[in-house]
């Protein structure tokens, strides 16, 4: 690193965040390893934001590696292919990597042992494909966010299209602590995905790529800088390691000075941010025609015994993860994905998902909780708070159930990044309480939803019914009207029948 | 004829100044507020509160004596929408709102009479006659009207299942903080 990034790096500095204890090593630099195949493989048919895929595969059927199992519904949604060759075991519940615990529905796959893959079909030269035939071979190898958000990285590709995206911002940020997947997968990697960001910026029609990383992770920074070298319009741009760093809005405005606004999508400011192992499965899915089956999980926490990071089919259980890593202790807290942001998890026999950064096992000692005492306003929060809110002023309301005087501070800009609660003096659940409410306010918008389909339904068979009275009436009023013409002239004829006869 | 007409429009005229002076001086005054918290109501009056019909709930909401919980169909959300508009404080954690249930019809015991789907106050019951009915879950209010009417216990209301996507974190306990 030069003097003058140094320089630059002072005066970059955010203000916002915080900088927890990164735990990142030893795991980081344990060389990458390979996870035997599993027996059995769990994949849920929502792995991403939007509809969940439906199957298409019946129980029983032999499937082939990277063979589609599951196809997407509706404009937001995302296909799901077998990880492995082997026969369809069962399709129905199992329990979700989900601190709820609850049941959703996923494709068992019994695994052959052969791993054989299906054969795919593969442009010579993708560059010299049309945008949107990248933009669709991304859709069709279920490519989802690999950062954490899952949201389907094909339609990210096609705003490229309906709204001007200059630059491309390649998240190498990874801010949450314990994690180091992104960090093996730009150390090992680094020309696939600076394939994978050249692939990306052709579908979107982007002049240049930014790729930020954090400045602990020096090993990254080089192996990517000589991977991006021959390439002028991909930058590889080393920033301060600050929690929380890799979300997107955050490392817009580190890299390019732009502020999101708060109503907007990056795609409105002319950015699109994309994780570095997202552009690693694109130059998978479009060099390799291999859908997105596998992923590097970071497999960390005091409780485990070589910690590391492990490639491994998606669906693989994070029990078979925890065995293959070891356990020195029975680990006090499961975690799917970072200790700020990740999900805790019921147990370990859940599988993971396409998005699943991370499998933490953490002992006693590491989320030991202090109780919580009141809350001193000393403004700590509202200082690391990214967004610039008021997290004392809202988790204030939220406990008096105010939840539309939370909301009315900006409760839904909340990123649940968790920086509050981390740096909270007083320990207040801060983020936990803002998870609640934004789930209570989801609820109720969805029965004011609800309330107003009943009025409209209601409406609708009031008016059905007036209509079907009025109808009837007229009905009645026409056949008495068609009996008394018939009538009429049945008299009239009546009447003729004896005068004709009569002559 | 011209008689005629004259008389006809004469006796018009007059009855309509009747009318006229009669509605403007006997109009019985209504509360607009009542207007303002009907049009609140899912209006598909379900019977659910005990009063009769969302206009009569409205009335007696605007009166103070129904409570602005009473309705369940509305929920949480109706609820606090009548608080803000009757400019009550509200505490919403003490509404049980013991989860919303809907209609379930079991199909091997459904005769195929057509009664329940004559009551449903939101047609959320398709079914034709000595064909099994069935409910369509996103319209069912959850009013229980088709219950009643049912011959053969074929219809039962059930909790709407927790799932994944309804689920929502509990607000964090502060023993320390209470």
């Amino acid at each position: 690193m030069g003097l003058m990034e140094k320089f630059l790096h002072l005066h970059a500095m955010p203000r916002w965040g915080v900088h927890p204890d990164d735990h990142k090593r030893p795991a980081a630099d344990a060389p990458l390893r390979t996870l035997p195949l599993p027996a059995k493989l769990y994949m849920p048919l929502q792995q991403h934001v939007g509809q969940p895929a439906r199957p298409i595969v019946l129980v029983g059927q032999k499937v082939l590696k990277g063979q589609l199992i599951a196809e997407p519904q509706g404009r937001i949604s995302a296909p799901i292919h077998a990880p492995t060759s082997g026969t369809v075991a069962a399709i129905g519940e199992i329990t979700a990597p989900h601190p709820s615990g609850l049941p959703f529905n996923a494709i068992t796959i019994a695994s052959d042992g052969a791993d054989l893959a299906a054969d795919a079909d593969v442009a010579a030269d993708p560059f010299a494909l049309a945008p949107e035939q990248i933009t669709e071979l991304v859709a069709a190898a279920g490519v989802v966010g690999l950062g954490g958000a899952t949201f389907p990285s094909s339609v990210k590709l096609a705003l490229g299209k309906r709204t001007q995206v200059t630059t491309l911002i390649v998240n190498g940020g990874e801010c949450e602590p314990y994690l180091s997947c992104d960090d093996r997968v730009m150390r090992d990697f680094a020309a696939d995905v600076i394939d994978g960001v050249r692939l990306m910026m052709h579908a979107l029609g982007a002049k240049e790529a930014l790729v930020g990383i954090e400045d602990n992770k020096p090993e990254a920074i080089a192996a990517m800088r000589k991977a991006a070298a021959p390439f002028s319009e991909i930058k590889v741009r080393p920033v301060p390691s600050r929690y929380p760093m890799g979300s997107d809005r955050q490392l817009i405005e580190t890299l390019t000075g732009k502020e999101v606004p708060s109503d907007c999508r990056a795609a409105d400011v002319g950015v699109i941010v994309n994780n570095v192992s997202t552009a690693n499965a694109v130059h998978r899915a479009i060099r390799l025609g291999e859908p997105l089956v596998r992923r590097i999980v970071t497999v960390n926490g005091g409780a485990v015994w070589q910690p590391g990071n492990i490639l491994a089919p998606v669906g693989t259980l994070a029990a078979d993860l925890l065995a293959y890593a070891g356990l020195k202790s029975e680990p006090a807290r499961l975690l799917m994905g970072g200790p700020m942001m990740g999900a805790v998890l019921p147990h370990a026999q859940v599988p993971i998902v396409k998005g699943t950064a991370g499998i933490l096992a953490l002992s006693d000692d590491e989320i030991a909780t202090p109780a919580a005492s009141p809350c001193i306003r000393c403004g700590n929060c509202t200082r690391a708070c990214p967004i610039g809110l008021l997290p004392l002023e809202m988790a204030a309301h939220v406990r008096v159930d105010d939840l539309a005087g939370a909301a009315a501070l900006g409760l839904s800009d909340c990123i649940s990044c968790g920086c509050c609660a981390y740096i909270c003096p007083s320990h207040i659940p801060l983020v936990q309480y803002f998870t609640h409410a934004k789930g209570e306010l989801w609820a109720q918008e969805r029965s004011k939803l609800r309330l107003d389909a009943t009025k409209r339904l209601s409406a609708a068979r009031i008016e059905r019914q007036e209509r079907e009275t009025r109808e009837k009436a007229v009905a009645a009023a026409r056949r008495k009207a068609e009996r008394a013409a018939q009538k009429a002239a049945e008299a009239a004829a009546a009447e003729a029948a004896p005068t004709e006869s009569a002559t | 004829m011209i008689a005629a007409v004259l008389s006809l429009t004469l006796l018009g005229a007059v009855l309509g100044l009747i009318l006229g002076v009669a509605a403007r001086k006997f109009a019985v005054a209504t509360d607009p507020l009542i207007g303002a918290i009907e049009a609140l109501m899912p209006g598909s009056n379900c019977g659910q509160c005990g009063m009769p019909g969302c206009a009569g709930a409205a009335r007696a909401i605007a009166a103070r004596e129904a409570a602005v919980t009473c309705c369940p169909p509305g929920g949480k959300a109706l609820a606090a929408a009548l608080a803000a508009k009757l400019g009550i404080a509200l505490d919403l954690t003490s509404m049980v709102d013991e989860g919303p249930k809907l209609a379930e019809v079991r199909e091997e015991i459904c005769i195929g009479c057509c009664r329940c789907l004559k009551v449903c106050p939101t047609d959320a019951i398709v079914g034709a006659a000595k064909q099994i009915h069935n409910v369509i879950r996103e319209a069912c209010t959850g009013c229980g009207n088709c219950v009643e009417r049912c011959p053969t216990e074929a219809v039962t209301m059930k909790p709407v299942p927790v799932t994944l996507q309804h689920w929502v974190w509990p607000k964090p306990t502060l023993a320390a903080l209470a």
